[in-house]
């Protein structure tokens, strides 16, 4: 992006942020951190990653456009800024994905004052990491599918059920959770609850084992668990539009509350300089005209993804507002991946080389970035319901349903 | 063209650029309806493909584009032109593609680039007669399709400070539409580029057969055509012609762009109208889903096209790159969308009559245009990768 689209303020928090982030970029790891939050699996990685989300917060880089009475910094158009500086700095991720993308942009725009007063500092400080229970072992694509119960006692709801995929379960102090409270109604028998995890009682978290073969994700059970209606968001049986509000926020359709880090040389230097330094059946891989044509296509997606945010901005160069926003979880997921699996095909035999091998290019990155992007495929939505959404919503085709 | 480096805000594309494109949007769509441009350039197959016919083209409207100033929108202001940022020209260029409108403007538009890039006193008078009505067409490409700038199509030799041309420059565009050829030709270790009435003595042109119904395309036999100083534009121009490579990728890139989107549009409401199995075929995932990802190809394509624009306007020295990569999108895009399109409109789009192959052959004409796809690619890897090593670095 070019420093012309910003304004004074935005120009000069830009170079605050990068003056900060050059000052105070973290020692290393005291172990190698995974390529994503939703993988993180040990105390020491988690110990690590929190205090640096609790650096970058005091600091302004995170929850910069949120209210100060919520525990933010009060501006507007900042957070834009502070991801991009974030991403290209290269310094580690948050760590509270699920609390800064989806629990507080949700609860800014559904929650009581009280409840905004309440949840929404931790979420930003990263010091209470939150969870999102939506999937079910019946309920993934077909999410308004909701089996986990609801029900009320008093002024105390009782939640049973059986929750997956939950990444981060096994550090959250917090769940963004989706209940049936009305069986008879698929969409309007939903009700959205802010749920204690970590020590509740009836709360049972289990890990499970991904492809790579980290961990990071979880079932979680709930077996007769107690929580004040204080917790409620928003009105009960509007679960659904809840649920839609913390969607549109997790898919990036938005700024958020702060994301960025885990970033560094580009995703296309990096494939250059792998290109530039692998033997492959017996010649160097960037000097096949091929790969360098894949290279370049990956480029040209790359440039063109920076093109669409700022063109996004640009309302007499969109022809539906939703046009560009609505694409970003299926071409961003999708760009990771295609580079993951050129990287792998660059790497020729190298590319078996996974994660312990000394020798591995670039410590393993690439297969196991391969295999991990699939991750992004699925989640949040796979890219099949991406596409049904996109067609039926901006192209307005018939409904898949 | 301006000097600062940086690229403007918005694309540079604010209200003027914005009133521009619109006031091209309605124009030609009132003006050249679908069901017009049938009847003009797709009335029969057999003049165009079996007798040889040149495509029509509405001169009366062409009179009207003129009037209104667009044929001189990339000649200065001085040369009686508006002087329009690449950014303004490109929106209304989409526009352009995406009613098809065979004219000579494109090619226009091409030329007084090259002449603006070139500058000097005989560009200049050239350039005020294209303001004034005039139409141009390059005439810069050799029999092996090359597109570098040194491979010019002509040879020249100069008697007594006059050049005298010989050879062929082919895939001339719309050269029967055109007053004037700004022709490139090697003499000795320089390019000259020099600007030769159509009618010139020893100019001839003889007409390519081609699929696309909206231009004419012709290979232009220079027999000792003689060309004195009032019409040498550049003595040494393969720089000139680098320089303003960039641009000339925009201009395709945005009739692609035009296009392509028109395409999409015109395929997703045949989704929504047309029923099979009791449901409008879009709600079957085999058509909805490729519409899907041929608007993601064209929205990535569009946005290159004006960043390439305004980096071309800002003067920045990403401008090759950013117009490489616009028109790498742009051919590709249109590649997918033309082949869906036909494909999803099942029989009727395959007819003569239904006419969604006077966007197909068009789109296809420009993806080969000054390169396609692959060939942008190559040019990228060696500015962003570098040159093919001789001796691979071993020490990375
Ligand atoms: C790494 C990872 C992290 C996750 N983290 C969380 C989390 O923290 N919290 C949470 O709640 N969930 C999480 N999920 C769950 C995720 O949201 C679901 O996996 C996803 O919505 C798909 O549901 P499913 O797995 O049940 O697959 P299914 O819905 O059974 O889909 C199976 C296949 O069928 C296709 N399909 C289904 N319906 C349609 C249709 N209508 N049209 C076309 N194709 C269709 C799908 O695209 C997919 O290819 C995570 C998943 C992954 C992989």
């Amino acid at each position: 992006m070019s420093s012309t689209d910003l304004t004074g303020d935005q120009k000069e928090f830009g170079e605050y942020v990068r003056r900060w982030l050059t000052k105070n970029a973290p020692p290393p790891p005291p172990e190698r951190l995974p390529i994503t939050p939703i993988e993180v699996m040990t105390i020491g990685q988690r110990d690590y990653l929190q205090a640096w989300q609790r650096k970058c917060y005091v600091a302004g880089l995170v929850g910069a456009d949120y209210p100060k009475a919520y525990g933010g910094h009060g501006n507007t158009g900042f957070q834009r800024i502070a991801n991009q500086e974030m991403n290209r700095a290269g310094v580690p991720f948050l760590i509270n994905i699920v609390g800064l993308s989806m629990a507080a942009p949700t609860i800014l725009q559904h929650g009581t004052e009280e409840q905004k007063r309440k949840f929404i500092p931790g979420c930003l400080s990263g010091d209470e990491i939150w969870c999102q229970g939506f999937s079910e072992p019946g309920a993934g694509s077909d999410l308004a599918n909701q089996r986990t119960s609801a029900v009320r006692d008093g002024d105390e709801w009782i939640i049973n059920g059986h929750k997956v995929w939950t990444s981060l379960g096994h550090f959250a102090k917090w769940m963004i959770l989706v209940t049936r409270t009305d069986k008879t109604h698929k969409y309007d028998g939903l009700t959205y609850f802010l749920c204690p995890i970590a020590g509740h009682p009836g709360v049972r978290v289990r890990p499970l084992v991904k492809i790579t073969g980290e961990t990071g994700f979880n079932e979680v059970f709930f077996e007769d668990v107690r929580i004040p209606d204080a917790y409620r968001l928003d009105d009960v049986g509007k679960g659904w539009a809840v649920a839609m509000t913390t969607l549109l926020a997790e898919r990036g359709a938005s700024e958020g509350a702060g994301s960025g880090g885990g970033g560094g040389a580009s995703a296309i230097e990096q494939l250059i300089d792998l290109a530039k330094s692998s033997w492959r059946n017996g010649v160097l891989a960037a000097d096949d005209p091929v790969t360098r044509d894949a290279i370049m296509r990956r480029a040209i997606v790359a440039e063109g993804l920076r093109q669409n945010a700022k063109r996004a901005r640009v309302p007499a160069l969109c022809d539906h507002p939703m046009r560009l926003p609505l694409q970003q979880k299926l071409t961003a997921s999708e760009f990771q991946q295609d580079n993951a699996r050129l990287g792998v095909e660059i790497a020729g035999a190298h590319s078996t080389l996974y994660k312990r091998d000394p020798r591995a290019p670039h410590a393993g990155y690439w297969p196991l970035a391969y295999l991990n992007s699939y991750g992004n495929t699925i989640a949040a939505g796979t890219n099949e319901i991406q596409r049904n959404i996109l067609g039926e919503r901006v192209l307005g085709l018939a409904k898949s349903k | 063209m301006t000097t600062t480096k940086t690229a403007p805000r918005d694309f540079g594309f604010g209200e003027d650029e914005a009133m521009l494109r619109d006031t091209a949007r309605k124009m030609l769509s009132e003006r050249l309806p679908l069901e017009k441009l049938r009847t003009l350039v797709a009335e029969a197959p057999e003049p165009v493909y079996d007798k040889g016919e040149r495509a029509p083209w509405d001169k009366q409207l062409w009179a009207e584009i003129v009037a209104m100033g667009w044929t001189g929108l990339a000649a200065g202001e001085a040369e009686g032109g508006s002087g329009v940022s690449l950014a303004g020209i490109t929106g209304m260029v989409e526009e352009v593609g995406r009613h098809a409108l065979p004219s000579p403007l494109i090619p226009t538009l091409m030329a007084s680039l090259v002449l603006r890039q070139a500058g000097g006193a005989v560009a200049s008078q050239i350039l005020a007669r294209i303001a004034g009505g005039a139409t141009a067409s390059l005439a810069i490409t050799n029999d092996r399709g090359s597109w570098e700038p040194e491979d010019a199509p002509l040879i020249a030799s100069d008697v007594a400070g006059e050049l005298v041309l010989h050879g062929d420059a082919r895939f001339v565009q719309d050269a029967f539409k055109a007053d004037v050829l700004v022709a490139s030709a090697r003499l000795g270790d320089k390019i000259v580029l020099c600007a030769v009435e159509t009618g010139a003595k020893g100019l001839s042109l003889e007409a390519d057969h081609i699929h696309d119904l909206t231009r004419d395309q012709a290979s232009a036999h220079f027999v000792g055509v003689r060309v004195g100083a009032e019409a040498i534009v550049s003595r040494d121009a393969e720089l000139v012609l680098e320089g303003v490579w960039p641009s000339l990728l925009v201009l395709v890139s945005a009739d692609l762009c035009g296009a392509s989107e028109r395409l999409l549009q015109t395929t997703v409401d045949y989704a929504k109208e047309r029923v099979q199995f009791d449901r409008p075929i879009g709600f079957f995932q085999a058509v909805k889903h490729p519409l899907v990802n041929a608007m993601v190809e064209i929205d990535r394509a569009r946005s290159l096209l004006y960043y390439a624009a305004a980096e071309i306007d800002a003067g920045s020295g990403k401008a090759e790159i950013a117009a490489r990569m616009a028109k790498s999108a742009a051919s590709d895009a249109a590649a997918f969308i033309s082949d869906r399109a036909i494909q999803l409109h099942g029989g009727i789009g395959f007819t003569w009559e239904y006419g969604l192959h006077i966007y197909f052959k068009r789109n296809l004409h420009n993806q080969a245009f000054l390169g396609d796809g692959v060939h942008q690619r190559k040019k990228l890897a060696e500015l962003l990768i570098g040159p093919l090593s001789t001796s691979p670095n071993l020490d990375r």
